[in-house]
């Protein structure tokens, strides 16, 4: 055997990728399973000659598919081709995490079981006898810590042997002597009848007697089907009388829990020790009824700082690098249209992209942290109150306050939400919420139309109502489109663990480069797009008038004049400046003449285009940004007040930019999504924008 | 006596659950089961979620879901 592939599973925070680090000297490949945001890590390493392939699979609870973790994991082990099932348990809390090894068990698939964090339970008092609970499950069970980094080596030999020894698993545990019964029954008729089954025929009869439906499926194309039936019959009404209850599926249950917890007592002494440890402690602070929250707020609080304070800082340098980029390609290749369109449409294109990146790095930073520590379940729990009054999960609050700073880590912040409809309500609203390249937008009109001393005020109006109403669709969309009983809210709350270095590293980078790659590639396309259509067609003779014209002047101010005269022909015939004029209709009800739709237009590719749009388009060239009094005047003498506040409403609602729309799609798996959100968001934007734009004519601002 | 009325601190033993098949599943992988004893650990100010404490696991729950497991001091 060449490579010995192992399916690692266990139940969430028992150590699995802590274990998987614990064996050092490992080639780690972070990727997602097919259609699913789900991450998926391959480890590949050897020893003595042997290579292992080892798939960490989500943390499950159980294979009831009750999240996307477990339906991935579910499908991985049904479908996918691995040798065996390394099953990692939690030795502080075995009978729940046996749980999860009895339905791996009834998998048939050769199995070892990794009883991890053994060193806690020592310390903790609890002793487990690894040799009986091998015995008693038919697999080998070998005791591990992954922070002391003992019995890896144990484990590893253990998986070497079983692969190239071992036979499938017999199941070998016993349910309760009625239950037993009844199995034996029913193998004794199939057996009888010489039936013959890939899977052993024991399981057959446990599945039988927990109507399991595929298995019904097979035996009911089969002759000794008329014979079987009464007996089943027979059996489940002998269950019935003995369990006093009517449902099979909650008989099989109890089944299951005695059998677990009987385990549990045979090898474990005690189960479970119930001292105040430091989880609890920290959880009487943290959670605590009154200053819970206020705790929470205050390390958000810090956390957005850092990200918004800090980033800005690289932020800088990386703006400063790609500008002196864009000129250097085109000092090197010349003024030709290669040059332009490397400089201005890919390189700057993809800077805007990469612009971001310290943002989202110091932000996954911190929620990876959160994650680890065991944090973010308490947030969840302290949240959820409030957020479920519209429809939220507590979890949205992450994604929803990072879309204040940038909507792209806001829209792959989401991933924390496990449950599909959730993430899709949350990334719907995630919009709303003003990010920080809108600000120079706002800051140029509420400058051009309001008092000094209002500024500050009005910019806080826009931000809070951006909020709230956000708050509100979602709860209108949780009444119409995203219709439905609410999830349940059942969470395990980890302990508190140190995180570890490693780890973070490995999910931060990983979301790094995952957002490199797909955004960077498609922004490059489509920079390169908008660059086109903004400078294209070309118009030769007019630009020779134009030329001829600016040498004849001598005076400084009238060349300036001439330049911008020649950049609004250029960007109104333009592909952009057409498609402008083409859409005035629609903007026109708004308030907009062809000059704001085309900045609209172009502020679908990032917000922070719009601004220098407008510069332009009102002729004061490109260099003009929101601080600029001569642009402020401009728009003034350009635009009424009603058409402003329309203008302002407008970009608050409508979609945030091509890197958010393009990572929206992905984390929403689907066009379908980005369609509904375009669709949607321009909706709402447009009707509030035609209510404020009349509003104000009417009330004659 | 449903888990949400159950004072914090004062442990009881779970005697029925009222829930879908699905919450009764996930529910059971916690070890939310029939029989266990079963603490109310702590409770956000609006008293809208709870956590409790099952052998060493800690859950978050919603009242709405507290009110589907029976409970018996």
């Amino acid at each position: 055997m060449s490579t010995i592939k192992v399916a690692l599973i266990g139940q969430p925070n028992v150590g699995k990728s802590a274990l998987i680090n614990a064996i050092g000297n490992t080639r780690l490949k972070v990727g997602n399973f097919s259609g699913v945001t789900v991450s998926k890590k391959r480890v590949s390493f050897s020893r003595d000659g042997i290579d292992f392939e080892i798939t960490d699979l989500p943390g499950s609870y159980s294979l009831t598919e009750y999240t996307i973790e477990e339906k991935v994991t579910k499908d991985y082990l049904d479908h996918e081709d691995y040798d065996l099932i390394l099953n990692v348990v939690d030795s502080c809390n075995l009978e729940r995490n046996l749980y999860l090894t009895t339905e791996l068990l009834s998998l048939h698939k050769k199995m070892v079981v990794a009883l991890n964090m053994s060193d806690e339970a020592d310390s903790a008092g609890i002793s487990i006898d690894e040799k009986q609970l091998s015995k008693m499950l038919g697999i080998p069970c070998i005791k591990t810590s992954a922070i002391k980094k003992t019995g890896i080596d144990d484990l590893l030999d253990s998986l070497i042997y079983e692969a190239k020894h071992a036979l499938q698993t017999e199941n070998h545990l016993q349910f309760s002597a009625p239950f037993e019964e009844e199995i034996a029954r029913i193998l004794a008729f199939l057996q009888n009848k010489h039936f013959i089954h890939e899977s052993p025929l024991k399981a057959l009869a446990i599945k039988l007697l927990r109507e399991d439906k595929a298995t019904y499926q097979i035996l009911h194309e089969q002759p000794i089907w008329t014979e079987l039936q009464p007996l089943l019959n027979q059996s489940y009404q002998h269950l019935y009388l003995h369990h006093d209850i009517q449902d099979l599926d909650d008989i099989f249950n109890d089944e299951k829990n005695a059998l677990c917890k009987g385990l549990a007592t045979e090898v474990a002494q005690p189960t479970v020790k119930q001292n105040l440890t430091v989880t609890d402690k920290l959880d009487s602070i943290l959670m605590n009824q009154f200053f819970g929250l206020p705790i929470f707020l205050f390390l958000m609080w810090g956390l957005f700082q850092i990200t918004f304070e800090f980033g800005s800082i690289p932020m800088d340098w990386i703006d400063a690098f790609f500008a002196a980029l864009v000129d250097g390609t085109k000092n090197f290749l010349g003024n030709t249209e290669i040059a332009a369109v490397i400089a201005d449409g890919a390189i700057a294109g993809v800077g805007a992209v990469i612009l971001f990146l310290p943002n989202i790095i110091i932000l996954f930073l911190g929620i990876a942290l959160l994650e680890t520590t065991g944090y973010m379940s308490r947030a969840a729990f302290l949240l959820d109150g409030f957020f479920h009054r519209f429809g939220l999960h507590g979890k949205s609050f992450i994604p929803l306050v990072s879309g204040f700073g940038c909507s792209v880590p806001a829209y792959m912040s989401a991933r924390t939400l496990k449950n599909d409809r959730d993430r899709l309500l949350t990334l719907f609203i995630i919009g709303f919420m003003s990010c920080g390249a809108r600000l120079p937008i706002y800051v140029l009109f509420v400058g051009a139309f309001f008092a000094d001393e209002h500024a500050g005020n009005m910019l806080f109006v826009i931000y809070i109502s951006g909020a709230l109403l956000g708050i509100f669709t979602a709860k209108i969309l949780k009444l119409t489109a995203f219709k439905g009983e609410d999830e349940p809210f059942v969470m395990e709350m980890p302990k508190y663990r140190l995180p570890s270095a490693k780890l973070v590293y490995h999910t931060v980078s990983g979301q790094a480069k995952m957002y490199l790659r797909k955004a960077g590639t498609f922004i490059l396309l489509a920079s390169v797009l908008i660059w086109y259509a903004s400078n294209y067609p070309k118009y030769p003779d007019i630009e020779l008038q134009y030329e001829a014209k600016i040498e004849q002047s001598a005076d400084e101010h009238n060349t300036t004049l001439l330049n911008n005269e020649l950049a609004l022909y250029k960007l109104e015939n333009s592909y952009l400046g057409k498609i402008g004029h083409a859409s005035e209709p629609f903007f026109n009800p708004l308030g907009f003449d062809w000059r704001m739709a085309v900045a609209l237009e172009t502020g679908l590719a990032a917000k922070e285009i719009v601004v220098a749009t407008l510069g332009v388009l009102y002729g004061l060239g490109e260099d003009e940004d929101e601080g600029s009094d001569k642009l402020i005047n401009k728009i003034q003498s350009n635009i009424t007040f009603p058409a402003a506040i329309s203008f302002i409403i407008f970009v608050m609602i409508y979609l945030p930019c091509l890197a958010a729309s393009l990572v929206f799609m992905r984390e929403a798996r689907g066009w379908k999504y980005l369609g509904y959100l375009f669709t949607f968001t321009t909706a709402v934007a447009w009707s509030l924008s035609f209510i404020a734009f009349n509003l104000a004519t009417a009330l004659a601002l | 006596m449903t888990l949400d009325s159950l004072p914090k601190g004062t442990p009881a033993t779970i005697t029925q659950i009222n829930a879908t098949k699905a919450l009764k599943n996930r529910f059971n992988s916690f070890g939310l089961i029939k029989g266990e004893q079963v603490t109310v650990e702590a409770l956000t100010l609006a008293k809208q979620t709870l956590k409790i404490r099952i052998n060493n696991t800690r859950i978050a729950l919603r009242i709405s879901e507290a009110q589907k497991i029976e409970v018996s001091q």
